[in-house]
């Protein structure tokens, strides 16, 4: 890589590839991050900001295990952004609820999870089954039609778009060089490096790491990678800031260290990021209202909706190029749950050339073969 | 700080945080309380800096209030009605107030 801008071009600015920015740089690499402009369709600013384990795996038993590790993580992961940034974002681990409405959807979450703590090879962790008068001494305000819940104490959450930015200002201040509005058009391996392609020049580093979310779909075969996405639309209902009521994350509800209550779990098959059906958040305020009554007058001040990054199996993503020695992918659904082990685990094995397949051989893309040959 | 300029014509008897306020049959809340001198009617959510009614045409937000027991209803869109509790709201709203 002599001659080389950069030891390591990271493309995609959102928080895998921030995340996988500062790693490589605490590496003690000069990195270079790619980054799209304002008006990037970014899941980055629009994601609902959990730090979630429980459901997680059911399909791929290893993806419980990988999502434990960076819950396990995330505590030191954000005292260390602390220290380097003054940044509080706010990561709280009190255990999270998945409220049922039903016996009929009680019942099929007890299912779902004795499928998943089933499987062969699954990490072991508490996941619980609790009625409602379980649920009410540690939610105090649900309603009457809450018959009861699951719960797992390594669920959490965080100030998500702190997070986004504290990551940034950490980057900076390590001395990562960010890149705006320089969408990567095309990438070429020539002389023992990369040659990335955008409308402000070629930039050139001794390694690639794809970290562009749904676009990794585009730019991973230009090194010999893949990354089948399936994107889909999620919205999100935000409420004025309240006094604090809910000590606890709900997977649709939620309330901010700022005092605002996310409402939000829809999914539609959509990738327009612009527009926002209407039916989706009525329905989901209607839930929210019967999971939680006191919200009934609670004034909403925002509605969004965000682009998920989705793989077509809803699993992560972590491959090295063979054809393109250097180039790396990385792809998953949970940029928050999974912003520890991308900061702490993945980027310290691009910056040594070669991912740890003990940790992340379950994700290679090679599974979405039929005559996958391992 | 503010004076009406022509006579107050009939008037409704409303309460604020407790206290009886005199108004003119029409008036907002949010113009009640500036009438009878009120120097702020909420403290915002992060700071707690006092707020006053601001725009008077519902744009602000800055006249939230708490009224006959629901939080954060704009004082300036909402006519004043006989026997009105109007309560300041300090910080965030409760939620189920």
């Amino acid at each position: 890589m002599a001659g080389s801008d950069y030891d390591v071009a990271v493309v995609g600015g959102g928080l895998v590839g921030a995340a996988t920015c500062w790693g490589l740089a605490r590496e003690g690499l000069k990195v270079a991050l790619l980054d799209e402009g304002d008006r990037a369709v970014r899941a980055s600013r629009g994601n609902f900001a959990l730090v979630w384990v429980q459901s997680k795996g059911l399909g791929l038993a290893a993806y419980a295990g990988w999502t434990i590790r960076s819950s396990n993580a995330w505590r030191g992961f954000a005292d260390l952004l602390k220290q380097e940034t003054g940044l509080d974002v706010c990561f709280q681990r009190p255990g999270g609820f998945h409220l049922c409405l039903s016996e009929k959807e009680l019942e099929a979450r007890a299912n779902n999870l004795r499928r998943l703590h089933g499987q062969p090879g699954i990490v072991e962790y508490r996941t619980e089954m609790l009625d409602h008068g379980q649920v009410a001494k540690m939610l105090p305000d649900i309603g009457p039609e809450v018959v009861g819940a699951s719960y797992c104490p390594l669920d959490g959450h965080v100030n998500s778009l702190r997070l986004f930015r504290t990551l940034h200002a950490a980057i900076n201040a390590r001395g990562v060089t960010y890149l705006p509005s320089h969408r990567v058009e095309n990438i070429a391996k020539e002389g023992g490096e990369f040659r990335l392609a955008t409308a402000h020049g070629e930039i050139r580093a001794g390694k690639v790491a794809l970290a562009a979310g749904n676009a990794n779909m585009r730019l991973a075969p230009m090194v010999g990678l893949e990354a089948p996405m399936r994107p889909e639309r999620g919205q999100i209902v935000v409420t004025e800031r309240l006094r604090p009521f809910l000590n606890y994350p709900v997977v649709t509800l939620r309330q901010t260290d700022e005092g605002t209550v996310m409402i939000g779990d829809s999914k539609e098959e959509s990738t327009d990021p612009t527009g926002l059906t209407l039916g989706v958040s009525a329905t989901e305020a209607e839930r929210a209202v019967r999971q939680f009554p006191l919200l009934r007058n609670v004034n909403v001040v925002r509605t969004w909706s965000a682009i998920r990054v989705m793989t077509q199996d809803g699993f992560p993503i972590y491959d090295e190029s063979e054809s393109h020695p250097g180039a790396f992918v990385l792809c998953c659904h949970s940029g928050v749950t999974l912003c520890a082990n991308h900061a702490l685990t993945v980027a310290p094995m691009i910056a040594r050339g070669a991912l740890d397949t003990s940790l992340v051989a379950p994700f290679s893309a090679r599974r979405f073969h039929v005559q996958a040959d391992g | 700080m503010f004076k009406r300029t022509d006579d107050i014509g009939e008037t409704i008897t409303l309460k604020v945080d407790g206290k009886p306020v005199r108004a003119r049959t029409g008036d907002t809340v949010a113009a009640a309380m500036l009438a009878a001198g009120v120097d702020h009617c909420r403290t915002t959510p992060v700071t707690g800096a006092p707020r006053a009614p601001y725009c008077l045409m519902g744009v602000c937000f800055d006249c939230l209030v708490t009224i006959d027991g629901v939080g954060s209803r704009q004082g300036c869109l909402v006519p004043v009605r006989e026997g009105m509790a109007v309560e300041t709201q300090i910080g965030r709203r409760e939620a189920g107030r």
